[in-house]
C-alpha cells in the first residue's frame, strides 16, 4: 500500500515537474509583457486618442496581474507596516495601487515612440529575488534605465519595485509614507492617499 | 526679461550655496536630517519656486510646447545639449570615466560636423550614448561629499556640491564669454527655458505621483545623482542619503 502511495507521489511529481520547469523566466516575462503593451499603445486607436478608460483597462488587464502590490506597499511602509491592522493594510494596498495606476496611465502614452533594450539577466539559477534591467531609448535624449525588482510568489514572478533611472519607486514612497505616518498616523496616510486619488489634493 | 531670471537664478544659487556653507554643521532632528539639515528653509524656498513657476513660468513653457513646433524645439535643445556634451566629456575625463568621456567627445565631433554645429543630434541616431556628466559629479568622483541638500527657486533641487558645480559651469562658459550683453541674456534665457521645457513631463509626473512634492523631488534627485555617480552600483551606506 505504502509502495502504491509512493509510486503515486512519484508519478504526480514527475507529471508536475515539467510545469515548474516551463515557468517563464522573469526577464522573459518583462520582455513579453512590455512588447505586448507597447504593441497595444501603438495600434489601439482608443489608447492613441487618449481614452483614459481604455488606457486603464489595458493597465488593469495586462500589467497589474504581474505586480505584487502587497509587497510593494509593505516595503514602502517599512517599519510602519507591522503596526497597521489588517484592515488598514488592505486600504493602504488598495489606495497605493490606485495611485500607481493613475500615475502609470498618464505616463503610458509617452512610451509610444520609444524602443526598449532588454538586458540579459544576471542572477543565480534558483534565485527568488532578481532585478530585471531594461533600457528605454528616446531619440535625441539620454537613454533611461528602467529596472524591475521581482520576486517569486506562488510560483510566478511578480514586480515589487520599479526603478527609473536609478530612482526606486518604493524608496521614494518610503519617505513620503513615513512623513505622513509621523504627522497623522496610519489613518492620516490612508486619508491623504484617498484624497489624492479622488482628485481633491493637488 | 527672460535673461534676468536666469541671472537671478545664478545669484540665488550663489547666495544659497554661501548660506549653506556658512551655516556649517547646524543639525535638526528628522528622518532626512543628514542629507537635508535646512529642510524648513528649503521648504519655504520650494513654496517660493512653486508660486513663481506656477504663475509666470509654467504658462510660458506650456505655450512654448503648444505653439512652437517640435523640430524647432529640438534644434534649440540640441544646440545647448551639444555644449553640455563637451563639458560632460571634459568633466568625465577629469573623473576617470574614460568610456563616458570618449562617447561624449565622439558625440560633440559628430554633432558639430555632421549636425550643422550641433543643431541636429546625429550621434544619438548613430547610437552614441549621452554621458550626462558635470562638475558636481566630477567633485563627487574626487571624493567630495554632496553636502547639504538645497532647493533653489527657479533652479530646482541641488546640493552644496552640485550647486557649486553649476556655478562653476556658469562661469566657465561658453555663454558667459559672449561679450554682447543682450545676446548673452537671450542665450541664457533660451538655455534656462529649454531646460525648463525639458523638465515639463517630470513636473507632470510629480503632480500625479507625489503625496508631498518636496519630499518626492528631494528623494528622486538624491537617488538619481548617486546612481549616476556610482554608475548604478550605489554603496548601501550612501543609499539612505
Amino acid at each position: 500500500m505504502r509502495y502504491v502511495v509512493r509510486l503515486f507521489g512519484f508519478v504526480l511529481g514527475a507529471a508536475l515537474a515539467p510545469l515548474a520547469m516551463a515557468q517563464e523566466a522573469p526577464d522573459a516575462m518583462v520582455k513579453r509583457v512590455t512588447l505586448e503593451v507597447v504593441g497595444i499603445i501603438k495600434s489601439d486607436p482608443k489608447v492613441q486618442a487618449g481614452d483614459q478608460a481604455r488606457i486603464r483597462e489595458v493597465i488593469e488587464s495586462k500589467l497589474l496581474p504581474h505586480f505584487d502590490f502587497e509587497r510593494m506597499t509593505a516595503l514602502a511602509m517599512g517599519r510602519n507596516w507591522r503596526t497597521a491592522t489588517p484592515e488598514q493594510q488592505k486600504q493602504l494596498v488598495d489606495q497605493f495601487r490606485t495611485l500607481l495606476v493613475r500615475t502609470y496611465s498618464g505616463a503610458l502614452n509617452q512610451y509610444r515612440d520609444q524602443t526598449f533594450d532588454f538586458k540579459p539577466l544576471r542572477a543565480e539559477p534558483n534565485a527568488s529575488d532578481v532585478i530585471v534591467k531594461t533600457e528605454v531609448q528616446r531619440s535625441g535624449q539620454q537613454p533611461v534605465q528602467l529596472d524591475y525588482g521581482m520576486t517569486k510568489k506562488d510560483g510566478a514572478w511578480k514586480v515589487y519595485d520599479v526603478i527609473v533611472g536609478g530612482v526606486s519607486l518604493v524608496t521614494n514612497y518610503r519617505d513620503e509614507f513615513n512623513a505622513q505616518v509621523q504627522s497623522g498616523g496610519i489613518d492620516g496616510l490612508i486619508k491623504t492617499l484617498t484624497a489624492k486619488n479622488s482628485g481633491a489634493a493637488k | 526679461m527672460k535673461g534676468s531670471w536666469a541671472a537671478n537664478a545664478r545669484r540665488l544659487l550663489l547666495a544659497g550655496a554661501l548660506a549653506a556653507m556658512l551655516g556649517g554643521c547646524a543639525t535638526t532632528s528628522g528622518p532626512m536630517s543628514q542629507a537635508d539639515p535646512y529642510e524648513p528653509w528649503n521648504r519655504s524656498m520650494f513654496e517660493v519656486h512653486q508660486a513663481i513657476d506656477g504663475t509666470f513660468i509654467r504658462p510660458v513653457v506650456q505655450a512654448y510646447i503648444d505653439y512652437v513646433p517640435a523640430p524647432v524645439r529640438d534644434v534649440v535643445h540640441n544646440f545647448f545639449s551639444n555644449i553640455d556634451d563637451l563639458f560632460s566629456a571634459l568633466t568625465a575625463l577629469a573623473s576617470g570615466r574614460n568610456d563616458s568621456a570618449g562617447h561624449d567627445l565622439g558625440r560633440v565631433i559628430v554633432n558639430t560636423l555632421a549636425g550643422f554645429g550641433g543643431l541636429i543630434d546625429v550621434a544619438s541616431s548613430a547610437g552614441i550614448p549621452k554621458g550626462g556628466w558635470d562638475y558636481g559629479l566630477m567633485f563627487g568622483a574626487w571624493g567630495i561629499p554632496q553636502g547639504p541638500y538645497l532647493f533653489v527657486p527657479l533652479w530646482g533641487p541641488t546640493t552644496v556640491r552640485d550647486g557649486t558645480g553649476a556655478v562653476a559651469r556658469a562661469f566657465t562658459g561658453p555663454i558667459s564669454f559672449v561679450s554682447d550683453v543682450p545676446t548673452r541674456n537671450i542665450l541664457y534665457g533660451m538655455a534656462v527655458g529649454d531646460a525648463r521645457a525639458q523638465a515639463e513631463p517630470t513636473y507632470d509626473l510629480i503632480d500625479k505621483a507625489a503625496i508631498d512634492k518636496y519630499t518626492f523631488i528631494r528623494r528622486s534627485y538624491l537617488q538619481r545623482r548617486n546612481y549616476i555617480l556610482y554608475d548604478g552600483k550605489v554603496p548601501p551606506e550612501k543609499e539612505e542619503e
